[in-house]
């Protein structure tokens, strides 16, 4: 019976890792296709998550946009923020270092930040599930049925990601831009336009992300931060610039995370997230699948 | 067909290109030599639109072009090969002429594409049977070949070639060479030429420019370069001693 109990446990645990970690994957990946793209770390990525579940939020509840609809609706309206984030802030930059954009990228995020305070208050916003919030059991674990939304619509995305990347033009275009910057531009991509749609799918994922972790962890306008924080140790973990060792590292991360805070302390579990972020960068500074071999064939 | 007159850049402080003028006939194989550091490969990336030129006009069939994005002057049917084989390599060898197409794809959709693809697989059989491969793992000259088949891809009027022999072993640097001539001669390309190797260079050339710290200091027939004491003592590789014995 014992026995049984910690097996339970330790499920439950998982589970709750899984739900995390997927979230972290999703956030990593829109930090991995604008790195991969410009070379920097958007560090408006966190807000893009916010933005996505608090304008899910009011179609839903407030408009009483059904749930499909609002997904889609919501979803594109944090593209287009994220286009106009890159046509009017990064674009323009007349000689774009690093740092510079960097700098940009953090002022844009004070920015969206300060704009959902004013739109949504600083209050949490809650959401229905998906589909109902009745809990099933597996094996003696409970594991609610948004949890499977958000493994299968990471799923999901990562089919579409890799499709898109590997059999369209437009998806191939971008990661010629990423593997080599003057060769694309010399068959003939406008290197400025993938910056753009590097920038709208990114804040794509992002608002997804944000969109399917609302009904669990209730929305404000300040999560953005640490979410983003989470996604890029996930995204370092996982390598920089590698999307298929976010997914990884993103999961591994909120496995890890969930079992520190069933087994040792739910109040250090932001902690271990970033302990491991930190081993990581001692240890293997160019992540888990980041080695000198995937550098070489660095993709997206 | 293409017109530089007394362009100038820089990178930061280093002025590279000083007043260059220089100018390529419909038809012709123009040969760019110099030392290293001589500002060759900054001026063909002027040309391609990848390096800023601050005054000075470069036209093309009479269109200024200086300081265009480089995709608009590839569309202008300049393309250019740049130096060390840039291509893809993470991607396979068809990815790597897809993309080389991309234009062509763009402007007429996958089927020319296709059809573009297939012709260069005529003309360098070998990408054929490597096109399932990666990039990245084929020899030096095979990556030659294909840089040399995507940037053909836009069937262009004008070619730009930077050290297409840099690294490849002689009998390679002749097929390639032997490649760039037959273009002219069955497609009428036009070719701009850089190279270290000189002596193969002028060989196929019918003119020739020589560039000294950032200004061109010589334009010639390639014969008469090939002639010429001071080129054959810088860049042929002549012992200043057979230079006067034959006097």
């Amino acid at each position: 019976m014992n026995h049984s109990n910690q097996f339970s446990d330790l499920l439950q645990f998982v589970f709750m890792g899984i739900q995390r970690g997927s979230i972290y994957a999703l956030v990593a990946m829109g930090f991995n296709i604008i790195y991969n793209a410009t070379g920097v770390i958007n560090f408006a990525q966190g807000e893009f998550v916010v933005l996505g579940g608090l304008i899910m939020v009011s179609m839903t509840t407030m408009l009483h946009v059904p749930i499909v609809v609002a997904f889609f609706l919501s979803t594109l309206v944090v593209m287009i923020a994220g286009v106009i984030m890159e046509r009017f802030t990064i674009n323009p930059v007349k000689e774009p270092g690093i740092l510079r954009l960097i700098i940009i990228t953090i002022a844009v995020s004070i920015l969206l930040k300060g704009i959902a305070m004013c739109i949504w208050g600083k209050d949490s916003y809650h959401m229905d599930h998906f589909s109902g919030d009745t809990p099933f059991e597996i094996f003696g674990a409970t594991i609610l049925p948004q949890t499977l939304w958000i493994i299968g619509i990471l799923v999901i995305i990562v089919f579409f990601f890799i499709l898109f990347f590997n059999h369209t033009m437009i998806g191939k275009s971008m990661r010629a831009c990423a593997i080599n910057r003057d060769a694309a531009r010399l068959v003939g991509i406008n290197d400025r336009l993938a910056v753009m749609y590097s920038f709208a799918i990114s804040a794509g994922i992002g608002a997804i992300a944000g969109i399917i972790i609302t009904p669990i962890i209730q929305m404000d306008y300040g999560r953005g931060a640490l979410l983003g924080l989470k996604g890029f140790g996930a995204a370092v973990v996982g390598g920089l610039g590698n999307s298929i060792g976010a997914v990884v590292a993103g999961i591994i991360l909120g496995v890890i995370e969930a079992l520190g805070a069933g087994y040792i302390s739910s109040h250090y579990m932001d902690a271990i997230a970033l302990l491991i972020l930190l081993i990581v960068l001692f240890l293997r500074p160019s992540g888990i699948m980041g080695s000198s071999e995937a550098s070489r064939l660095k993709d997206f | 067909m293409l017109r530089l007159v007394n362009i100038n850049s820089y990178y930061g402080l280093v002025h590279v290109l000083k007043n260059v003028s220089l100018h390529v006939n419909k038809g012709e194989i123009v040969t760019l030599i110099g030392a290293n550091g001589a500002g060759k490969t900054t001026l063909l990336r002027s040309i391609s639109g990848l390096q800023p030129v601050s005054n000075g006009t470069i036209s093309c069939n009479k269109v200024e072009i200086a300081n265009l994005n480089a995709d608009k002057i590839v569309k202008r049917g300049i393309s250019h090969v740049p130096e060390g084989r840039q291509i893809f390599r993470p991607m396979t060898v068809y990815e790597n002429l897809e993309l080389g197409g991309y234009l062509v794809y763009k402007s007429s959709g996958k089927k020319e594409q296709k059809k573009a693809i297939d012709e260069k697989f005529d003309m360098f059989p070998i990408l054929r049977d490597r096109k399932k491969q990666f990039a990245g793992t084929l020899s030096g000259g095979e990556q030659q070949m294909l840089s040399i088949a995507m940037a053909l891809m836009n069937k262009p009027s004008l070619l730009i070639l930077d050290e297409p022999s840099m690294g490849l072993a002689p009998m390679i640097v002749k097929d390639i060479f032997r490649v760039i001539s037959d273009l002219r001669d069955e497609k009428d390309l036009t070719v701009l030429l850089v190279e270290q190797n000189a002596n193969a260079a002028l060989k196929i050339a019918d003119r020739g420019y020589v560039m000294e710290t950032g200004k061109i200091i010589m334009e010639e027939k390639s014969e008469a370069l090939l002639l010429n004491q001071e080129v054959k003592r810088a860049y042929l590789g002549k012992d200043k001693r057979d230079i006067w014995k034959n006097k």
